[in-house]
């Protein structure tokens, strides 16, 4: 076969390069780096900036006021994350090796909420959850409760939400992964002696790890960072490191602190992709 | 993705579960996914001001939607907003996807991070980081947040996004049609408006209306670098949203759920036909 990859710089490759680069440079590197200078900096009474090397931001980190807000987060992530797994690994299952000429069109379906605006869906539970609406309707008539009582505003509302938003992100790769899986490998594994879930745990579950591992990434970092449906969905008991950034960049105006909160939140989870790049590559994450 | 069902696969179960509770499991999936959407359409058609009681069947809300001169005009920016980024940011990412996919050079692994890195930063942090860039920068050169900075803005988070797509496409691309046109003396350009841009037009497309649906639906980064003039739609669903639940809002939102999928639906397809054409 011909060479069909061009080795080297051109005149040709930076001229198609250049775009990209000065677009990305300017209103993507060069805003973080802003972000990442603020963070050192120290905010003054009326919203302005001073530059310098002040550390004192991210030592604000470990008031436990905030600390406790981050903790917070990443733990509603994690259990979200959990969550998502527990519902999209069956039904990713399901679809694979139940789903005969169905197959496409439960992908689809899976897909279809997932194109639509975030807000939107988030406004859906806003409804439902809210004051006697059907989801109380609901526990009165099952007989679980007698009034109406608060389902919005509490952290299980903003756990609901998010599941809700973010469960496909988990469904697709894990589709993903179990899809490429060859059904001969359980055949394997039960003609040599194992049972079924021998054959679950040993074979399939390990083969679709990177599809789980993917799935848990692209789940665990938009929850980590979200502020929309805490915002909405959520109570003051319920605030997220996204509400806490949002506060100090558009009420407090405490820039200094908003941005060490930022490149903080950046850090983690770029590390997470960084680490899941590193063990399984990008092709999972393409794949989606 | 290889459609070819996996062999035997109704002897596949998993662990010990039966198939009825994996069937009826995944049910109560879709149905927890699709119940909530169902239940704010429903209650767009309602009555009475109650987006929680069913009174009776009416239009009233769509009536009052269209009445109203700021949701058109958010309507207005929005389709501004997503047309001009959608365009400048296929570009741009379709001449990323070629440089990436047709060129080895030193550096290529950085921009590969690059790009991956603008899809996965959360958007909160491109939101306020814009910000702080804006007023920085923009705002002491005259700019003020407007309809500007949010088409710069969307063009910066959706570039990534169709470079991907259109890489996609190339890479699963046939050279030879274009090495024929070379070597018949087309000059690099006449081989790429002529031969390439033709053969990977669904991906350019695809890229195109992800963009767009990104850019339609955002409101995270918007909401930073808007400013007080200029509201997108969903900008303006989120302020309606603070003030108070009304079916109004699920009139508007039914709207948009509508038309997102039809253009998703409508754009595949046409494109679909489109390769099936070209294979």
């Amino acid at each position: 076969m011909r060479e069909r990859v061009a080795k080297g710089w051109s005149a040709g490759l930076a001229a198609l390069l250049a775009p990209v680069t000065l677009w990305l440079g300017a209103f993507f590197l060069i805003p973080l780096l802003f972000i990442v200078a603020y963070s050192f900096g120290t905010s003054e009474v009326y919203g302005g900036i001073t530059l310098g090397f002040n550390p004192g931001n991210y030592l604000k980190v470990f008031d436990p006021l905030y600390l406790k807000i981050i903790v917070r987060s990443l733990g509603i992530a994690a259990l979200t994350t959990l969550i998502c797994f527990l519902l999209g690994y069956p039904l990713a299952y399901f679809i694979v090796f139940k789903g005969r000429r169905w197959r496409n069109a439960l992908v689809l379906l899976v897909m279809v909420p997932f194109w639509t605006s975030l807000l939107i869906r988030a406004y859906a539970w806003v409804v439902i959850l809210g004051g006697n609406g059907i989801a109380n309707k609901t526990l009165q008539f099952l007989g679980i409760t007698d009034g109406p009582v608060n389902l919005i505003f509490t952290p299980e509302a903003v756990l609901m939400g998010m599941t809700y938003s973010y469960l496909p992100f988990m469904v697709l790769p894990l589709y993903a992964a179990l899809e490429k899986f060859d059904v001969r490998l359980k055949e394997a594994g039960k003609d040599l002696g194992a049972t079924r879930w021998q054959t679950f745990l040993r074979v399939t579950f390990p083969l679709s790890l990177p599809g789980v591992i993917a799935g848990s990434i692209l789940v665990f970092i938009p929850s980590a960072g979200e502020f929309v449906i805490p915002d909405l969905l959520g109570g003051s008991q319920t605030v997220m490191t996204g509400n806490l950034i949002q506060n100090q960049f558009l009420q407090s105006r405490d820039w200094a602190f908003g941005s060490a909160l930022s490149v903080l939140l950046a850090v983690l989870l770029l590390g997470a992709i960084m680490f899941y790049i590193r063990r399984v590559g990008t092709d999972k994450l393409e794949g989606v | 993705m290889a459609a070819t069902p996996p062999k035997g696969s109704r002897k596949g179960t998993m662990g010990g579960l039966p198939d009825w509770g994996l069937l009826l499991g995944s049910v109560l999936v879709y149905l927890f996914l699709y119940a909530p959407i169902a239940v704010l359409i429903f209650f767009s058609f309602n009555s009475t001001r109650s987006t929680q009681v069913w009174t009776g069947f009416s239009l009233e809300w769509y009536g009052q939607l269209l009445s109203d001169p700021t949701i058109l005009q958010a309507l207005r920016t929005s389709l501004t907003v997503g047309v001009i980024a959608t365009f400048i940011a296929t570009v741009i990412g379709t001449m990323t996807a070629l440089a990436l996919s047709r060129h080895s050079f030193r550096g290529r692994a950085v921009a590969d991070t690059a790009i991956y890195a603008a899809t996965v930063m959360p958007e909160i942090v491109v939101g306020v980081s814009l910000l702080v860039f804006f007023v920085s920068v923009f705002v002491p050169m005259g700019i003020q947040l407007g309809i500007t900075t949010i088409v710069i803005a969307h063009v910066a988070f959706t570039i990534s996004f169709v470079t991907i797509v259109v890489r996609a496409r190339l890479s699963g691309m046939d050279r030879s049609v274009e090495e024929a046109a070379q070597d018949l003396g087309a000059s690099p350009v006449q081989t790429f408006f002529r031969v390439t841009l033709p053969l990977i037009l669904p991906g350019v497309m695809a890229g195109a209306l992800l963009a767009f649906t990104l850019s339609f639906d955002d409101f995270v980064i918007t909401f930073f670098i808007s400013g007080v003039g200029s509201s997108t739609l969903p900008l303006k669903i989120y302020s309606m949203i603070k003030f108070g639940v009304s079916p109004v809002i699920n009139a508007l939102s039914t709207v948009v759920l509508v038309a997102t999928l039809f253009l998703i639906f409508g754009g595949s397809r046409l494109f679909l036909r489109k390769e099936n054409a070209q294979e």
